[in-house]
């Protein structure tokens, strides 16, 4: 029983410890921003920025919109077969631009970031730290925060919530598709039948959360890389450390997120 | 006054001494070289002395300046009048050899972009790797990598060159030609360097004084002759490359018969 009570202890102070250096790493990054700002900001990090954000954003333009089109149909038609029996075929829509809007666009974008970029995050800066890459920043006199995290922060703040609007964009067009093809209505009064169904709202909630997502998914990375201690075999686990901890966070950030937005919503 | 002091240095990992109250000076002009075996400190040693980590107590005072206790600014203040050849060269895969060498010059100064480039090729003609610079680190060898990471350190002038296991892994050959490189620099640029090796050929090609470290603590610290010298056990050990002692044969016996046994038992 002690033994148990004695894991217990440890695994509850190793994820405080871990959700302490997170905030901490979060809080040095935002001091460090302006400096990966464009105008106000140093232009290396703002090109840094830029350069994070292609690969982030434009990079996995066609993965995101491959995978929302795909859970726009599965969304459509799972909500069909059931809707069709009541005679409400025509909830589909609302099924699908309010599903996707407030819920699936974010959530798919997050998970198709956290395997892509997160991941690359955290090979980086664990092969940065390996090879000595890091110390060599500090003794040339560059914040590693400012050099490093800064550019990936700000690029997945700006690219995340991009990419889930292309992907509402696109699971709302796949739900067009399903229903051009299962009851002919046409693309043009689909859109306007969305766009009656979804409020500004929904869309905010969207956009925030892809914005908390985004935050989630730069430091779980970053902090993953930075933890790394001995060779590559570290790399490898920070990797998939790094998709493991922030998909999971993810989906604890949804629920909380929309649980406050079910409240206010009321 | 030394250009670097290191005083009454300690520094422990996990309750475990690493570093036992440290004294070395390091004089501007010479060629320092810090000796010593796998885990003596070495490293331990020079990562204090480059503030990338805080002694558990002591002080380091570069140019007068106690970079244990001055704040951030300061200390990126006198970072910038070091130059660092690390062990592994770190040279950042993303860029090009005449991007890191240039990345110091463009965010640390206000030279013109000609200009700048200018001294990269300079600096890269120094190591020898003027047609190189173009290239990746990952297109180099092990000693062009180890020379553009000597280019990269020598980027804005510094007063000091600290260079880690320069010859470390490299054929004996490429390693003299570093030594070489190395004494060019301080003839032809009156650099003070402080280089951290276990090479003995190299350290007594290039030294004008070296600090033997051994456990932690200096064991002996002077000229070239006064090391040759010194008389002390460790020091002619090291000196003399006699290993610690033999494989303990009746150990061995013991541990191969209770490894039989053992794979007996669970048959």
């Amino acid at each position: 029983m002690a033994n148990v009570l004695e894991i217990a202890g440890r695994e509850t102070l190793s994820q405080l410890d871990y959700i302490g250096s997170l905030n901490i790493q979060l809080w040095a990054t935002l001091r460090g921003m302006r400096a990966a700002l464009p105008l106000v900001g140093n232009r290396h990090r703002w090109r840094a920025a830029v350069h994070q954000m292609l690969e982030i954003g434009v990079d996995a333009l066609p993965m995101v919109a491959l995978l929302a089109m795909c859970s726009g149909f599965i969304l459509a038609m799972q909500g069909a077969s059931e809707l069709r029996r009541f005679g409400a075929l025509h909830f589909v829509i609302d099924l699908v631009a309010v599903g996707f809007t407030r819920e699936l666009g974010p959530l798919l974008t997050a998970i198709a970031v956290s395997g892509r970029s997160g991941s690359a995050f955290a090979a980086e800066i664990g092969t940065m730290k390996v090879t000595e890459e890091i110390d060599a920043l500090k003794v040339m006199a560059f914040e590693p925060v400012e050099f490093v995290l800064a550019p990936k922060y700000l690029a997945a703040l700006v690219a995340v919530p991009c990419l889930s609007i292309v992907a509402n964009l696109f699971g709302i067009l796949a739900g067009g598709l399903f229903m051009f093809f299962s009851t002919h209505l046409g693309l043009l009064l689909y859109f306007r039948c969305v766009l009656t169904s979804i409020e500004l709202r929904d869309v905010l909630a969207g956009v925030i959360k892809s914005v908390a997502f985004a935050t989630i998914i730069a430091h779980v990375g970053c902090l993953e890389g930075l933890r790394v201690r001995g060779g590559p075999e570290a790399v490898g686990r920070s990797t998939t450390a790094a998709v493991v901890r922030s998909t999971f966070l993810v989906i604890v950030a949804d629920a909380i997120f929309t649980t406050i937005f079910y409240f206010i919503g009321r | 006054m030394a250009f670097i002091s290191v005083r009454d240095v300690v520094v422990e990992y996990d309750g475990r001494r690493v570093l036992d109250g440290v004294n070395l000076d390091i004089e501007a002009g010479q060629i320092t070289v810090l000796l010593g075996g796998s885990g003596s400190g070495k490293s331990t040693l020079l990562r204090q002395i480059l503030g990338l980590e805080q002694p558990k107590a002591g002080s380091i005072l570069i140019k007068g300046t106690d970079i244990t206790r001055c704040s951030p600014a300061d200390l990126n203040k006198i970072r910038r009048s070091i130059g660092v050849s690390f062990q592994s060269a770190a040279l950042f895969n993303s860029l090009s050899l005449a991007d890191n060498v240039a990345l110091t010059l463009q965010e640390h100064t206000a030279l013109e972009p000609s200009i700048i480039d200018l001294i990269v090729w300079m600096k890269l003609a120094v190591v020898g790797l003027a047609d190189f610079g173009k290239l990746h680190p990952q297109e180099l060898s092990g000693g062009m990598k180890k020379r553009a990471a000597v280019a990269r350190a020598l980027a804005l002038d510094p007063e000091i060159l600290v260079l880690d296991e320069p010859s470390a892994g490299l054929d004996p050959i490429v390693a003299a030609e570093l030594d070489e490189l190395i004494l060019f620099l301080k003839e032809t640029f009156q650099i003070t360097a402080l280089v951290v090796t276990h090479e003995l050929p190299s350290a007594f090609r290039i030294a004008d004084r070296i600090a033997m470290l051994f456990n932690g603590k200096l064991l002996a610290v002077g000229t070239k002759d006064q090391i040759r010298a010194n008389q002390h056990p460790r020091v002619r050990q090291f000196l003399n490359r006699v290993p610690d002692g033999p494989v303990h044969a009746p150990a061995l016996a013991s541990y191969l018969e209770r490894y039989v046994q053992s794979q007996e038992v669970k048959r």
